[in-house]
């Protein structure tokens, strides 16, 4: 213990790295702290390399989401709903959208992603997705009302899809829609950025 | 660099780190700095390594018996870097192991464990049980069969243990069976409780190092030095050549072996990490009701011994008693793994349960990669597995027994040589030629896959290590009903091939062969002729419904029209029937939704239904109408079969 307070004593004005000291006689001035030099950089060196290793690797993991190009997410397919003659005119119908799913390593076969509601006003048949512009809460159609209403905060909307009361920047989301065979509903089930004034598909 | 003693200065105001730092840099070595100090150094490090890939594996593994597999194929197979730190992760832990007996080796060899430094040793022998500990729960997370079976082994000798074992087992494993408890459990002291106790016990540990001081080797080399920066220069070089150790293993083992998914049903040669494969082996040596002797009570005394080095120690005699017991648990340990090894190695049970084992792996990992049902990755190996026990006996998937087994390694006796063509002289490269010639492989390969195995040299009357190709006396399915197989197998040529029907009793006076070729014989050059058999194809292939060709089905109405009118035009249906074409008596099977689920649950159900192959069946047994396999069964092996 004697030795280490005398040199404590000896290199206290000093940053540690500058540290001289009194041992061997053998060497020469500066040969010495030449190669005292050397074994600090090179200490320093591969202890910087060595943990280095182990945590750029675990790095790279975590950062799996942000560095792997999208191929979870897929392009939008058509998916067929309903026949014409199950809607009534006038009146939306909600209809759940199910489709394949995978998270990670799972593959779940024929699970429900999300709704729709089918308006079918003369002939022509307009599809709303039920997830709020807003934050994404799931709106409710009330029949007495005959409108749209969002139950998160309060948003309103009226049959053809406008804000009419409430804090969403834009109107209900609707999706594209396609009669084939005369008769069969096709939508196009797609997502949106919430709270965007504009639509911005995801 | 003035702004850093700036920073430092600032931080050393108000927390007096300078003084910290420089106890820690300028402890006083005695004698001046040696490479054999360096052990203890190498471990924090290796430790240090543990914990940071270990808490980045932890963000992607999920413990359960039907996630815990998928997570860690997923970490290991998809996420970017994955491979690489789950490598690391298990090769460092292999390498600690193998650095905590050099550092008890040091310590004891060179006395550092005497007074006043007890404490220290007894902090450092639960240190080196604790990761003893981690490596056993670590085994068992990615619930895949190695780690499975040996946990399985493990867990067992515990429940022997003397009036508490039954209880310790049920809590282990949280339950009386192998399940989702297991796992939480075993994660919690892997990933919990674990290493808090050896981070708490390490920084004891290096606290009363600190307290005592290294223990110098003598006689001293030099004159006394720092830790700073000769030391550490000699223990940073230690921990690099500790990572390149890592690394090496990392990349020549291709990371760390992941093997199929834990299923309790099948046999599996459990085997524990080689570095407790002395222990398994000692266990050999004691049979039923002696068995805690050797699994709990002379391991117990062996620690006890160990324990007890300081006190032992104190005089010069227990000193050399202590390095005496050292090398003799090591050379015991050494030799007992050796035995281990070898036995295996010749164990021909062993060599075809390994190789099937990998096999399995490898076939299911392929087919993960399409995404892994709900239930788990198990149920992807449902298929193949009934396969491989039920119908591989004749029948092939792509050439091999559904699960990728094609041979099987046999001894072969030079003189009662299973040689379907025994050579007429016997002379070992002749036999060998032939051997290797029916064994599908090289001379070469064949002399090194024994010598691999310890036979160097081949004598006449030896035994040597062969693989046999597996014989399938049935049609092959894979791809069954899809267009690519009725392509092949509808070629004149091919129908009576042994992939096809060549070793059946329909191959002898096959009138479907005759009528192929009568038909279409020079199908290879004449293309309208090639165009018409393609149509056919169609048609009939449309009859399966084949999952991966539903757009091609819907696309090609027009030819599997066409298809449909030729299979009368050409006379097919003289002898089958399908769809509307439907007498009361064919003599071939009914093609009518030929390879759908329906028709093929009906073959399996029974092959010999005059809907089939009737009276002219050939030894296909009727699985379903002599309850060889349940209709669940039936439904996986045609699921599997028709890639649903
Ligand atoms: S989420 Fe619908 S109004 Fe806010």
């Amino acid at each position: 213990m004697g030795l280490q307070s005398h040199l404590r004593l000896n290199i206290e004005p000093t940053y540690f790295m500058s540290t001289e000291d009194n041992f061997s006689d053998q060497e020469s001035q500066p040969e010495r702290s030449d190669r005292r030099g050397f074994i600090k950089e090179a200490s320093c060196f591969i202890g910087a390399v060595v943990g280095a290793v182990p945590m750029t690797a675990g790095i790279r993991v975590l950062i799996d989401p942000i560095s792997r190009k999208n191929s979870e997410s897929e392009k939008a397919e058509f998916i067929r709903l309903a026949e014409l003659t199950e809607l009534q005119d006038g009146e939306p119908m909600k209809f759940a959208i199910v489709e394949d799913k995978s998270d990670k390593w799972s593959r779940y076969t024929d699970v429900p992603v999300g709704a729709v509601y089918l308006l079918k006003q003369d002939e022509k048949v307009i599809a709303y997705n039920t997830v709020c512009p807003h934050l994404g809460c799931f709106v409710d159609y009330r029949k007495i009302e005959k409108d749209f209403f969002c139950p998160c905060h309060d948003s309103q909307f009226s049959l053809d899809g406008k804000l009419t009361k409430g804090v969403s920047p834009r109107p209900m989301d609707e999706l594209t829609v396609e009669i084939r065979n005369g008769v069969e509903v096709w939508v196009k089930f797609e997502r949106f950025k919430s709270n965007t004034k504009e639509k911005i598909v995801i | 660099m003035h702004r850093v003693k700036q920073l430092y200065d600032w931080l050393d105001n108000r927390t007096g780190v300078r003084d910290h730092i420089r106890e820690v840099l300028f402890e006083n070595v005695p004698g001046g700095s040696r490479w054999r100090y360096v052990w203890g150094s190498t471990l924090t490090f290796a430790l240090m390594i543990q914990f940071i890939t270990g808490i980045f594996l932890w963000m992607g593994y999920a413990p359960s018996g039907q996630t815990a597999w998928e997570s860690v194929y997923y970490i290991d197979y998809h996420m970017t870097g994955g491979h690489f730190l789950r490598g690391l992760h298990h090769w460092t832990a292999q390498v600690m192991t193998v650095l905590l007996v050099l550092h008890l080796m040091q310590v004891v060899i060179d006395g550092a464990y005497k007074a006043p430094r007890e404490v220290n040793f007894w902090f450092g022998v639960i240190l080196l049980k604790l990761t003893l500990a981690l490596s056993l729960t670590g085994y068992l997370l990615p619930w895949d069969q190695k780690g499975f079976w040996a946990t399985k082994v493990a867990t067992d000798i515990m429940g022997g243990t003397p009036i508490i074992g039954e209880q310790l087992k049920l809590l282990v494993l949280g339950g009386a069976d192998y399940g989702h408890h297991t796992l939480t459990r075993f994660f919690a002291l892997h990933a919990g409780i674990l290493p808090v106790s050896v981070i708490a016990l390490t920084v004891g540990h290096i606290y009363l190092f600190r307290r005592h001081g290294i223990t110098p080797k003598k006689p001293l080399k030099g004159s006394d030095e720092f830790f700073w920066p000769e030391q550490v220069l000699k223990d940073a070089v230690a921990c690099l050549a500790v990572l390149v150790t890592v690394l090496i293993l990392h990349f020549s083992f291709d990371g760390a072996h992941l093997d199929a998914p834990a299923d309790p049903s099948t046999n599996y040669p459990a085997r524990p990490d080689w570095y407790f494969l002395f222990l398994f082996q000692f266990l050999k040596y004691f049979p039923g009701h002696w068995e805690v002797l050797g699994a709990i009570v002379l391991p117990g005394i062996v620690m006890t011994l160990i324990f007890l080095m300081p006190i032992i120690g104190k005089s010069e005699k227990g000193h050399n008693f202590n390095l005496k017991l050292l090398f003799g648990i090591l050379v015991f340990a050494g030799v007992l793994t050796y035995v281990a090894v070898n036995q295996d190695r010749n164990s021909l049970t062993y060599l075809n349960s390994k190789r099937k084992a990998y096999r399995e792996a490898e076939l299911v990992k392929e087919m993960a990669q399409k995404g892994i049902p709900p239930g788990g990755a198990l149920a992807l190996l449902q298929g193949p597995k009934l396969f491989s026990q039920h119908c591989a006996s004749c029948h092939s998937y792509d050439g091999h027994n559904g699960l990728r087994n094609v041979d099987e390694i046999k001894f072969v006796n030079f003189e009662s040589t299973e040689l379907k063509s025994p050579p007429s002289q016997y002379r070992v490269d002749d036999v060998l030629k032939q051997i290797a010639l029916e064994a599908g492989i090289t001379l070469k390969e064949l002399r090194e896959w024994n010598e691999k195995r310890g036979k160097t040299k081949i004598e006449l009357d030896d035994q040597i290590l062969v693989p046999i190709k597996r014989d399938f006396s049935a049609p092959d399915l894979k791809g069954f009903a899809s267009r690519e197989y009725l392509t092949e197998l509808l070629h004149p040529k091919r129908f009576t091939s042994p992939k096809f029907f060549g070793n059946t009793a329909h191959a002898k006076k096959s009138k479907m062969k005759g009528f192929l070729e009568d038909e279409f014989d020079g199908i290879d050059d004449d293309e309208a002729l090639r165009k018409e058999m393609n149509q056919i194809i169609k048609a009939l292939s449309a009859e399966a419904k084949l999952p991966s060709q539903t757009k091609m089905d819907l696309n090609d109405k027009a030819d599997i029209q066409t298809g449909h009118e030729l299979f009368e035009e050409i006379g097919c249906v003289d002898c089958h029937a399908l769809g509307d074409w439907n007498a009361d008596e064919y003599s071939a099977p009914d093609l009518t939704g030929y390879g759908s689920r329906e028709w093929l649950m009906g073959i399996i159900d029974n092959p010999a239904h005059e809907r089939f192959y009737g009276s002219k069946n050939d030894r296909m047994p009727a699985f379903g109408k002599d309850e060889k396999l349940t209709r669940k069964q039936m439904e996986q092996i045609v699921d599997w079969l028709r890639g649903q």
